[in-house]
């Protein structure tokens, strides 16, 4: 860091068009500029600058095109950029602006090849750099793989210093003043003397101009904002319930509605009898839909409850109907014709491997995203256009599904991006946007605001698949000599990517992510994965693979140091052979103060797992009462590079480590007859503030790459524990949720 | 029937055993509580009938007696509640979908324990889900509201 850089034109943005009344500031993606969506809308003097500022003689816009779900995202895009443009984040306008190709995510599909975070080589360089490509081409605007930070650091405060320069320009036309005389503060130039020239004031004159193609990015002893505690934008809308949600929001004329689709997820149905609902208050509409009934009504609850009073027949599942049939394919695919990739096979396992080999078998089930907010969309349909109003991580698919789906024109499908209350992934699927379109389309001109029960959004997820590990491993003198993990698991990715009517060429990485790239110089290790014939369908889960490979991997590691009789921390360390995660794995020691005494009934289990880019380290504490398990503390330590917002790092972090041991505590999704057996809160509770432990957070600001914070500490959290109820009982548990096995306070 | 809601008047044509929440959300546009659950488990939906924590989602329309209180009722942007003060200068949110709940819980527990213990403010506190996991945060911005409200 610190090292001066300049960003030409060729490198980066910016070419620059003519319009009528304005200026545009165009977009490179390689040679064929990917057009500015800010310039369709262009009024009489206002300019876009980038397509991450629009000036208007209103005011001044931050687009923040990577979507909020509850992660933070809006506020520190919108750092990033007024870092560099010398705007007060309290007198601009923030919008996550129109889906568009020009809000590619580069990082999202760079780290989706079979390369380690720390691995620099040429090779793992060439394939980031390709996925990025690849992302930029398809115009893959997804929200997700805690790749905003990653995507945005260097993009937005260019884009921001693109347009300062560019408006520096244009009050040096308009003042003689040369540009290099001129300083910037709070939106507006100075001149010298001290007169100032608002951006808004020079918003026409800058869109006169060529863009300033060369620009200087402030050193971080510089930044204002960058690194330093802020006050996120949406905090207090967000702590006086005035923030309007997707599911808060309204449109004139609108009706409500909800739908009921077969709970063995895509299963027909065979018939309906809806004569009681037809008579219910308040309903307009009864509408078959694919694989379900939707209802149109006045208020939600009269549409909720005209749908339970449905009877419905449905077909049966096109997935084994039960989770001990899901179990025996799951077990039955660690065989070589299932192999999906094997991306680690360091030394001579098989040799290593023999006489005193350690055994063991690892699950973790399926798991409900669950987000506070349940799924729902706004929509309106007309005979030229559609407009949607939701929660999204994924608007450019969302775009060309609807486009497919209602014939109406890509360009006239309008997206309005809204703020989400929580996804942890559930929103990088549409089919609840889908059926909302659906209704809209049998009421053309009326918009129907589609809202699915809990009980609906629960049996209805995509969740995180069940995922099955058997690790082989042998010590020798006091010292881990061989690993060899196999995983069984299917596809997330293919999954995903067939609903969006793409495939995914060669093997998913997500299977063994989170095992087999950990920094470890095992003299004999071995990474395999096996995948699974679709079942239930499932898709991404806050950490995606890494949330049931961090537990595998990490408990492994862990039974074969005890076995070996080795110390947990040390035993890690003199294995680790990535400088940074060594000291990842220092400061959760030394935070937690490791190796002091324990009491009888205390035990202390560490956990490690690096897992987009990001090494996280974590101590978990906990005392074995009479009622159970009681979780008393927990040491958590990662390294991103730079942490950009000091206190949303602490909160995500802390989130992250709660997430992760509230649903390895005493979360499932089981299936019976096809479907999911837990519905609402009551069967999937995770952790309550009671149980929640003192939580200590320390951030490391290692190396040039800078990392997103919402999925790392997830996978670390159920080994932490997993390996502290050891510590205290004896007891080693392999499967997730550890309440099957033991109780909580 | 008439319902009064943050000091208002409402007069509302819906049915006896319409849930409280639907009738704030969907008749009357208050959508500071939120839909989670429906079941009386996550807590998002939390109002106060005079004073007291109630789930909306879990109380028929007709069995409203007493002074309703939204989070729009409990303080603005412009005037705010002590409990939202120290929800902002803590910065809890996250999602922030359960905090309106999460707020609305904690203003009526101070109100009947303005001292309270650690346990005090666990064993309140936990009938709120938060998915985020912001809970260190809401319990220091607990012990904060406690000390503002007792003038410290």
């Amino acid at each position: 860091m610190g090292k001066l850089k300049t960003y030409t034109r060729r490198a980066f943005l910016i070419s620059s068009a003519a319009i009528a009344g304005g200026v545009a500031f165009g977009y490179y993606a390689y040679k064929k500029p990917v057009e500015n969506p800010l310039l369709n809308n262009l009024a009489e003097g206002e300019a876009a600058l980038t397509p991450y500022v629009l000036i208007t003689t209103d005011g001044i816009t931050l687009i923040t095109p990577r979507a909020d779900k509850g992660q933070g995202a809006y506020s520190v895009q919108a750092a990033l950029i007024a870092e560099e443009l010398d705007v007060d984040l309290n007198t601009v306008a923030v919008s996550p602006g129109v889906p568009s190709a020009a809000y590619f995510n580069a990082a999202v599909a760079g780290e989706g090849f079979p390369f380690m975070a720390t691995d620099e080589s040429f090779a793992a360089r060439q394939a980031r750099g390709f996925g990025g490509v690849l992302a930029k081409l398809i115009g893959m605007q997804i929200t997700g793989g805690s790749s905003t930070v990653p995507d945005a650091y260097e993009k937005l405060r260019v884009a921001g210093a693109v347009a300062r320069e560019t408006l520096k320009e244009a009050a040096s036309q308009e003042s003689g003043v040369p540009a290099g005389q001129l300083r910037t503060e709070n939106g507006a130039v100075y001149l010298p003397d001290g007169t100032s020239l608002t951006y808004t004031a020079l918003a026409t004159t800058a869109a006169s101009i060529e863009p300033v193609a060369e620009v200087v990015l402030k050193q971080p002893s510089e930044w204002r904002y960058l690194g330093k505690d802020m006050q996120r934008i949406d905090i207090v809308a967000k702590s006086t319930g005035t923030l309007k949600y997707g599911i808060d929001q309204t449109v004139d004329g609108m009706l409500h509605a909800t739908v009921r689709t077969n709970p063995r997820i895509g299963g027909p149905m065979i018939g309906y009898d809806a004569s009681i609902a037809e008579t219910m208050r308040g309903v307009e509409k009864i509408v078959p839909i694919n694989g379900g009934v939707g209802v149109i009504a006045d208020n939600t609850w009269r549409a909720f409850q005209a749908a339970n009073s449905i009877q419905f027949d449905w077909g049966p599942a096109p997935y084994p109907a039960t989770t001990e049939e899901m179990w025996a394919q799951t077990s039955a695919a660690f065989s070589p014709e299932f192999q999906d990739s094997q991306f680690r096979a360091d030394g001579d396992v098989d040799a290593a491997i023999g006489e005193t080999t350690i055994e063991a078998e690892y699950r973790v089930p399926h798991l409900a995203h669950a987000a506070l907010e349940p799924m729902n969309a706004i929509v309106l349909v007309t005979a030229t256009r559609v407009d949607i109003w939701t929660g999204t991580q994924i608007p450019r698919f969302m775009q060309a599904n609807v486009a497919k789906q209602t014939g109406v024109d890509h360009d006239d499908i309008h997206i309005h991006v809204e703020m989400m209350g929580g996804s942890f992934g559930r929103r990088l699927e549409d089919v609840y946007v889908a059926q909302a379109v659906e209704l809209a389309m049998t009421v053309p001109g009326t918009p129907i605001k589609m809202t699915w029960s809990r009980e609906e959004d629960m049996t209805h997820d995509f969740p995180r698949p069940m995922m099955m590990a058997r690790g082989r491993g042998s010590i020798n003198d006091g010292k881990i000599e061989g690993i060899d993990l196999g995983i069984a698991a299917p596809s997330i990715i293919e999954n995903q990517l067939g609903r969006q009517g793409q495939w995914l060429p060669g093997p998913d990485t997500s299977i063994v992510a989170g095992a087999w790239d950990q920094p470890f110089a095992i003299p004999n290790y071995r990474v395999t994965g096996y995948r699974v014939p679709a079942m239930v369908p499932i898709s991404s889960w806050r950490s995606v693979g890494a949330s049931g490979n961090g537990f595998f991997h990490d408990c492994f590691l862990d039974e074969l140091i005890h076995a070996a009789g080795a110390d947990p921390v040390e035993e890690r360390l003199r294995l680790c052979n990535d400088p940074t995660s060594r000291k990842v794995i220092e400061a959760a020691a030394e935070m937690s103060n490791w190796g002091s005494p324990l009491a009888q009934d205390q035990g202390r289990g560490i956990a490690f797992c690096l897992s987009f880019g990001v090494p996280v380290a974590e101590v978990i504490e906990v005392v074995h009462t009479d009622q159970g398990i009681r979780i008393d503390k927990a040491y958590v330590a990662a390294n991103v590079g730079k942490i950009i917002d000091p206190i949303n790092f602490d909160n995500l972090m802390k989130g992250g480590v709660i997430f992760g041991l509230g649903h390895a505590m005493n979360c499932e999704l089981t299936y019976s007859d096809g479907m999911a057996e837990q519905d609402n809160f009551h069967a999937f509770e995770a952790m309550r503030l009671y149980q929640c432990p003192k939580i200590e957070v320390r951030g490391l600001e290692l190396g040039d790459k800078v990392r997103g914070i919402g999925e790392p500490p997830v996978p670390p959290a159920a080994p932490a524990l997993a390996n502290a109820i050891f510590s205290a009982t004896g007891q080693r548990i392999r499967e997730l949720p550890l309440n099957k096995h033991i109780n909580f306070v | 029937m008439q319902l009064s809601i943050n000091r208002l008047t409402h007069e509302v044509d819906v049915e006896e055993d319409m849930p409280l929440l639907w009738v704030l959300r969907d008749e009357l546009g208050i959508t500071g509580p939120k839909y989670g659950c429906g079941i009386a488990q996550c807590g998002a939906c939390t109002v106060h009938i005079d004073g007291l924590a109630v789930r909306s989602c879990s109380i028929a329309a007709s069995d409203v007696q007493g002074n309703v209180t939204t989070i729009e009722g409990l303080g603005t942007p412009e005037s705010l509640h002590a409990v939202q003060t120290a929800w902002i200068e803590h910065q809890v949110a996250q999602c922030g979908y359960c905090q309106s709940g999460q707020i609305m819980a904690a203003a009526s527990f101070l109100d009947f324990n303005s001292n309270p213990t650690d346990d005090d403010i666990d064993y309140a506190m936990s009938a709120n889900l938060c998915r985020c996991g912001t809970y260190p945060r809401i319990r220091e911005a607990v012990k904060s509201a406690a000390a503002k409200l007792n003038g410290a």
